[in-house]
């Protein structure tokens, strides 16, 4: 059995990227895959994540896998002071992979390195969340027919938005242009930009929503996130900046996908849903055949 | 006969630590673990060089380190050189390597890093541009610079 686990994007080569999306796309066409029955897989949720984990868990069930876990850490040991070592360790023994979201950094890697199967990273703090970004990835294949020489559009929060770097980074395999529509506030982290400077991949900055929504392919738009603020004045400077409405898509190119990792809340207006540019409910709805594609990987199976 | 000549000759058998920044010579003490340890210890500070302005140095008896012990250094100081003296004379001079990796000594920056809250050795890369070093952290994936970490 594989020992592999995932815990930022940058633990996937290319090829086994383009191998995960391709499993993925096999399983969208059929969801009923029994291949896992008498496999027992953990899901740790040591803070809530409705989402992620009932997205997480309908992946393992439709594998026929069983799931056990918590959705949320205060009645678990580690409250009464259990290290997180010990919980996984302790875990490790009984099932066969772990899937775990943790709101501290880095907690994942750690959890990693403890677990004597698998571990598969739901989120760990403002860090990453390597499945949000292969579904984007998947999205982005499938409404496109291809990732390569994309340009695409991010918009929001692009200094704590952790979907917008992980995606940069996963991206840039297949020759990107990229658009950072920021405030200054919450413009793209140097690290990145120097990422890309030293890949020769080509970005423009801009505050204006309007300067380049007709000249891409993807428009990725993100929630500004209170949690990550450290300044509730920042906040509340940012949280409602952009504000995307039907009205503005009238130019924009035929292809063009607006995708968003959900929840929104001010950031694409409703009347935008029946437009055919919105992707965002397809591109959730996506997770869960990229999950089943991730779990079936690791373990070894595809 | 110089006044550096006299400092470094002084030692009969030992290490000699030399070009390390003034205001780096405590944390250097701390990096290569010679607190509370029993052998004569001789610290300069604020000696004047003819390359880098003010600098420290430190001299320990009858103490030889591994190569990976004292390139721990290079991270308080990159220019820093070893001399290893037998009996009064300099049998080997050398220069700190930059290491690659840096692992339970330094502290990540980062609150939210499970390394501040789990009892976890913390690990990180190094990245050097010159002088300017930072690190990597290898668990919450974010940079730290050395100012702050040790
Ligand atoms: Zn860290």
């Amino acid at each position: 059995m594989s020992r592999k686990s995932l815990i930022s994007i940058g633990d996937f080569t290319k090829e086994e990227i383009l191998h995960v999306l391709e499993t993925a796309k096999e399983f969208e066409q059929n969801r009923v895959q029994n291949f896992l029955e008498g496999k027992v897989i953990a899901s740790l949720f040591f803070e809530p994540s409705t989402r992620t984990r009932l997205s997480f868990e309908t992946a393992i069930n439709r594998l026929g896998a069983k799931v056990i876990g918590f959705s949320d850490a205060s009645n678990t040991s580690q409250s009464k002071g259990e290290t997180l070592k010990d919980t996984i360790k302790m875990v490790s023994n009984y099932v066969d992979m772990i899937v775990m979201r943790h709101p501290l950094e880095g907690s994942s890697r750690y959890a990693s390195e403890e677990a004597s199967v698998p571990v598969v990273n739901a989120g760990d703090g403002a860090n990453q969340h390597p499945s949000q970004t292969l579904l984007d990835l998947y999205s982005i294949l499938q409404t496109q027919g291809t990732l390569e020489g994309l340009t695409i559009n991010m918009v929001g929060d692009l200094k704590y938005g952790r979907t917008t770097h992980s995606l940069l980074q996963a991206m840039s395999h297949f020759h990107p242009k990229f658009i950072f529509t920021a405030p200054e506030e919450l413009k793209m982290p140097k690290e990145y930009k120097e990422f890309l400077d030293s890949k020769g991949i080509e970005y423009i900055e801009t505050t204006s929503l309007d300067d380049y929504l007709n000249e891409c392919d993807i428009l990725y738009m993100t929630r500004v996130q209170q949690e990550r603020f450290t300044d509730p004045m920042e906040y509340e400077r940012v949280k409602d900046v952009y504000r995307l409405e039907a009205s503005m898509l009238n130019n924009v190119r035929d292809n063009m996908k607006i995708l968003h990792p959900l929840p929104r809340v001010t950031e694409i207006d409703q009347d935008v849903d029946d437009t055919p540019y919105a992707y965002y409910f397809k591109q959730a709805e996506n997770g869960l055949y990229v999950r089943m594609a991730i779990i079936s990987y690791l373990l070894g199976y595809r | 006969m110089s006044r550096k000549e006299l400092v470094v000759s002084a030692l009969e058998n030992g290490t000699v630590l030399d070009h390390i920044p003034a205001e780096n010579v405590y944390k250097a003490l701390r990096i290569l673990n010679l607190e509370g340890i029993e052998n004569q210890i001789t610290i300069g500070i604020n000696l004047n060089s003819r390359q880098h302005g003010r600098k420290g140095i430190i001299k320990i008896a009858d103490k030889f380190f591994a190569d990976d012990e004292l390139n721990k250094l290079a991270l308080l100081a990159p220019e820093a050189t070893v001399n290893v003296i037998k009996d009064f004379k300099v049998v080997e001079k050398k220069k700190v390597v930059m290491p690659e990796e840096v692992v339970g000594i330094a502290k990540c920056m980062n609150p939210k890093c499970v390394t501040n809250h789990q009892p976890i050795k913390t690990r990180f890369t190094v990245k050097a541009k010159g002088n300017d070093i930072s690190l990597l952290c290898h668990y919450c994936e974010k940079i730290s610079d050395t100012k702050g970490v040790f």
